[in-house]
């Protein structure tokens, strides 16, 4: 098939991303051909500033270089700038005469610096700061001479004049609001910045107007301001803002409004030409930062690949300033307004100040200061818009307030060495994560889980992670959209998933699969255990279970140890056992010779080391039942002994529990259950921090869900109170169903709940009555297809082929 | 050396699955994709030593247990970001008998 041919001008930062992920999508459909401007491949502009500063080289910010457009087939024209496009003919033609014709266009020419229109800005020695030029042209002035103004006291303005500071020139930022960065932050944050920044050694003149720039021999000389003062100047670097850079699609007829005026789907007026990267403007907005792009660049790469899947509605964006010790994050509308409400947290001694700005209940913005720990919280909380009516009084002190453990209580990325440990469960340092984010060219959590493998066990310092990205980066470029594909095999959310497989009675992954347009033949390690739970607990007893898309553990009934031997949990109802069971598990010790025995948390019995041709006798002479302690499943029911012997206890806390694991064991959910029941409100079955917790009280049970001890520390909720055992039965299973059938993969009952809000669990569980028995039927019936896994293997001869070794 | 070894029929390899061959106290992954190709490699993880015979397979890869390296069995090669392999042996299926050249 002949090739379409893609032709793109520009070959910056968001270009060049649509590019890569065409290239994922699809990668022989066209034909590729890249003029760009600059006499480079393509590099990190954000890292322009360590490079100024001095803290990184040119060759450590370059993400694409040349070899990389060649060995994809891409060809490429540098130093050519395009100054023409027949939209007729459908042809691009450069200012040296080179030219190429288009099926499709992409305009990704990005912004220029604004230049103040003031005389004098034609002089030897005016800059604006944007590419590498610019950066060199800095470092060879602060080589020779003494006097740096910069004019701007935004973002870039700031991060340029503390390069040049650190390359030992004498700087002076010009600013002519009433305090800096006065679009990101507020009059308090701005004064401590400005405090620090001085304490760093820069000078600062607010509020002043930059007349005329002198010169001597055609080359600055000085800054003159309208109130008739005048400062020295052997430099003067303009960042007074940018502009989308409109000049040839203007010229070729686009329509264009402050940039080039693009729809959802990242087409301009012209559908054959695409415009991508700070010169669009979308919806009324242009864009300069690095993030919304990238999601720019996934939309425009899923509609040429004729995917049609994507669309880019708008993004909600964050900033960091990248200037070494200084903490300081910004979202969202931080200055408020008729109809917010604002909480702030002032520490001015200590160098702390934290605004929430609140509108409706929902974070509309943040403005942090000194402690920006949980910017990448509220960052999440703004852009879900999710209610936070029920968190509202601790919403300050952040996220990590409550037990929260694996980086030694570390909560402030900043004040770490490059040699703490990060991530406690791989043994990360934040040294190392900050060399691969720069060396790499990562830009997300994701990225950095993939290179680094820090954040990709327990999670826990995923936030420390992300405040070393922004810190790195200079802004959250974790701006991933709120709904998510379930992974690179496919486009489709979770939830669309599911649906799916319940309107069109999918039974199995293959299917499933086919119906959804998977991109892998068969998926991958993510998506499959996914597909397979969804499908089982949709259609229980009519879709096929399939073993070779359960994660280990669930194929063999057993937990996988780091040397790849097993351990094995019988089932021990609520905890109870006998001497005979006891017995049993002794002797099954000494035969297979079991290294270790040790009772686990769930009060029953754990057997370590046991090799995995061993599984099916184990059991055969165990003759107990699997305590699916190894599976997305009920695990335990942890029991006090309560009524029948404590002198406190109002119920038979026992039985209750052996009562809910007879009636539950076997069933598969989203992710791990683990129930409690406490004969009184002592609790020492610790129900307050399980999925299901329950306590007896004199006139009968309380039901609490959505507890977890993990990572995080969650107290389970109240849900109800109930008379009888009965009851606790079925509201409590009625509570599992809803969630088994509706929450994602991998969430807990608290991620579950979190999203989707206690008042929806009381209304499916409480108020609707038909609905709640109907819930429990359903869990019921489900339960009613599975039997005991260890049973079927041990004396049935189910997936023989997995326990044989074949010996040769 | 260059002998072939009877190993099994191929009928007793799960599709997207694998079995453990042993062989002089070694063992050796033997992979089966989702038709008929077969794949043998050191049940070795590069990481920390992993069963990689208990992973899920896709495609031509399989995913670690133990911390979720991605290896492909066809060449031991582990995918990118992911840096290691693993010794892969040759393997051949002949009238539905599965043969491994150790
Ligand atoms: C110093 C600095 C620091 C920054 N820091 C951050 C930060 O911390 N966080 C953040 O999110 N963002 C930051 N940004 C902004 C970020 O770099 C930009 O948003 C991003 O690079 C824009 O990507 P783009 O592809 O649209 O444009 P660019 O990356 O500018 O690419 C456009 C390219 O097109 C070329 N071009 C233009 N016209 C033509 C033509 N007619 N023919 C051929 N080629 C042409 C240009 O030469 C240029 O190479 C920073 C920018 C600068 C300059
Ligand atoms: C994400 C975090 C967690 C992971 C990955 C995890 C993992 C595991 C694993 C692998 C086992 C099985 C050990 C074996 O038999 O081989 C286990 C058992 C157990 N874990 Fe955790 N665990 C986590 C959090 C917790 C928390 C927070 C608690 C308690 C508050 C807990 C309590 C238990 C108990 C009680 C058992 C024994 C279970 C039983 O008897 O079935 N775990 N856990
Ligand atoms: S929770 Fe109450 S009933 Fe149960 S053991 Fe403790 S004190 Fe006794
Ligand atoms: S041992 Fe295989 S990924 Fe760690």
């Amino acid at each position: 098939m002949k090739k379409i041919k893609l032709v793109m001008v520009g070959n910056g930062m968001a270009g060049v991303r649509t590019i890569e992920e065409l290239l994922k999508l699809a990668p022989d459909m066209y034909d590729i051909t890249v003029f760009g401007a600059e006499p480079h491949g393509n590099y990190n502009r954000i890292m322009l500033s360590p490079v100024l500063s001095g803290e990184q080289t040119i060759k450590d910010i370059m993400l694409n270089d040349v070899d990389w457009y060649q060995q994809n087939g891409i060809t490429l024209h540098l130093n050519k700038k395009i100054n023409r496009i027949d939209r007729k003919n459908r042809v691009v033609y450069a200012e040296d005469g080179t030219f190429a014709e288009y099926d499709r266009l992409i305009l990704a020419t990005g912004s220029n610096p604004f230049i103040l229109p003031v005389p004098g800005k034609d002089l030897d020695g005016v800059i604006g700061f944007r590419d590498i030029h610019d950066v060199d042209a800095m470092i060879d002035a602060s080589h020779k001479h003494k006097h740096a103004v910069v004019i701007g006291g935004g973002l870039l303005g700031l991060e340029a004049a503390n390069g040049l500071l650190l390359r030992g020139m004498d700087v002076t930022v010009i600013h002519i609001a009433e305090w800096l960065m006065e679009r990101q932050l507020d009059r308090t944050a701005a004064r401590l910045l400005q405090k620090s920044l001085e304490e760093k050694g820069l000078k600062f003149l607010l509020q002043k107007e930059t007349e005329l720039i002198a010169g001597k021999d055609g080359k600055v000389s000085a800054v003159r301001f309208k109130d008739g003062s005048e400062i020295p100047a052997d430099l003067v670097v303009m960042a007074v803002g940018i502009r989308p850079n409109t000049a040839l699609a203007e010229s070729a007829g686009i329509h264009c409004n402050r940039g080039i005026v693009v729809n959802d789907t990242m087409q301009t007026y012209d559908p054959r030409i695409y415009a991508i990267g700070e010169c669009v403007s979308h919806r009324g907005i242009a864009y300069g930062l690095v993030a919304p792009l990238f999601e720019m660049a996934k939309v425009c790469a899923n509609h040429l690949a004729e995917m049609g899947i994507g669309r880019y509605v708008g993004s909600v964006t964050s900033t960091k300033l990248k200037v070494t010790g200084v903490d300081l994050f910004s979202a969202g509308n931080f200055s408020g307004g008729a109809n917010t409400e604002d909480i702030v947290l002032s520490d001015p001694v200590g160098g702390v100040y934290k605004k929430l700005v609140i509108q409706d209940n929902k974070l509309v913005g943040a403005c942090l200061y000194g402690d920006t720990v949980d910017g990448a919280w509220y960052f999440q909380l703004l852009r879900e818009g999710r209610n936070v009516s029920d968190i509202r009084d601790h919403l300050m002190f952040g996220q990590n307030h409550l037990g929260d453990g694996g980086h030694a209580g570390q909560n402030k990325a900043a004040a770490m060495t490059d040699e703490m440990e990060v991530c406690g469960c791989n043994g990360v340092c934040k040294g190392d994560i900050v060399k691969a984010i720069k060396e790499k060219g990562l830009f997300t959590l994701d990225d950095v889980k993939k290179h680094t493998k820090a954040a990709s066990s327990c999670g826990s310092c995923s936030g420390l992670v992300e405040q070393i990205l922004s810190s790195t980066l200079g802004g959250d470029y974790s701006a991933t959209p709120a709904v998510k594909p379930i992974c690179g095999c496919t486009e489709r959310t979770h939830d669309e998933v599911r649906a799916a497989i319940r309107d069109h009675k999918l039974l199995s992954i293959p299917d499933t699969m086919k119906f959804l347009e998977w991109r892998t033949p068969d998926g991958c390690a993510t998506c499959r255990p996914a597909l397979n739970y969804y499908l089982i607990s949709t259609w229980p007893g009519e879709a096929k279970d399939d073993a070779q898309s359960r994660f280990v553990n669930e194929r063999v009934h057993a937990n996988i140890q780091k040397d790849g031997t097993y351990s094995v949990v019988p089932r021990m109802w609520g905890g109870k056992t006998t001497a005979a069971d006891l017995r049993r598990i002794a002797d099954v010790a000494d035969k297979y010779a079991v290294p270790m025995i040790r009772v686990t948390g769930g009060q029953r019995i754990d057997l370590f080391g046991i090799k995995k041709e061993d599984l099916p006798g184990v059991w055969a002479d165990l003759d107990m039942p699997s305590g699916h302690a190894y599976g997305k499943a009920l695990r335990t029911v942890k029991t006090c002994i309560g009524s029948e012997f404590c002198r406190f206890g109002t119920q038979n806390s026992t039985q209750m529990g052996i009562d809910l694991e007879k009636a539950f064991w076997k069933m598969w959910a989203p992710h791990k259950v683990k129930f409690a029941v406490s004969g009184c409100p002592r609790n020492c079955a610790e129900a307050a921090i399980k999925d299901v917790g329950i306590i007896g009280v004199d006139s009968g049970w309380e039901i609490y869900v959505g507890g977890n001890g993990g990572i995080k520390t969650e107290v389970a909720e109240f849900l109800v109170k109930v008379k009888t055992a009965e009851e606790v039965l079925e509201y409590s299973g009625a509570f599992i169903q809803v969630y088994r059938e509706e929450a994602r993969y991998l969430d807990r009952t608290v991620h579950w709940i979190q999203r989707v809000g206690m008042d929806y669990v009381k209304k499916r569980v409480l108020e609707d009555e038909a609905g709640r028995k109907a819930l429990y039927q359903r869990l019921l019936h489900a339960l009613s297809v599975e039997k005991d896994p260890w049973k079927e293997r041990a004396t049935e001869g189910v997936a023989k082929h997995e326990f044989e070794i074949l010996s040769v | 050396m260059s002998n072939w070894i009877r190993v099994a029929p191929l009928s007793e390899f799960p599709q997207l699955g694998a079995r453990v061959v042993r062989h002089e106290g070694k063992e050796i992954a033997v992979f089966r994709n989702a038709g008929e190709d077969v794949f043998a490699i050191n049940d070795k993880c590069p990481h920390k030593g992993g069963p990689l015979s208990q992973g899920i397979v896709s495609g031509n890869t399989v995913t670690c247990p133990l911390h979720g390296m991605n290896i492909c069995f066809e060449d031991g090669m582990a995918q990118a970001p992911d840096e290691g392999c693993v010794g892969t042996y040759p393997v051949k299926v002949e009238e539905g008998v599965v043969f491994l050249q150790i």
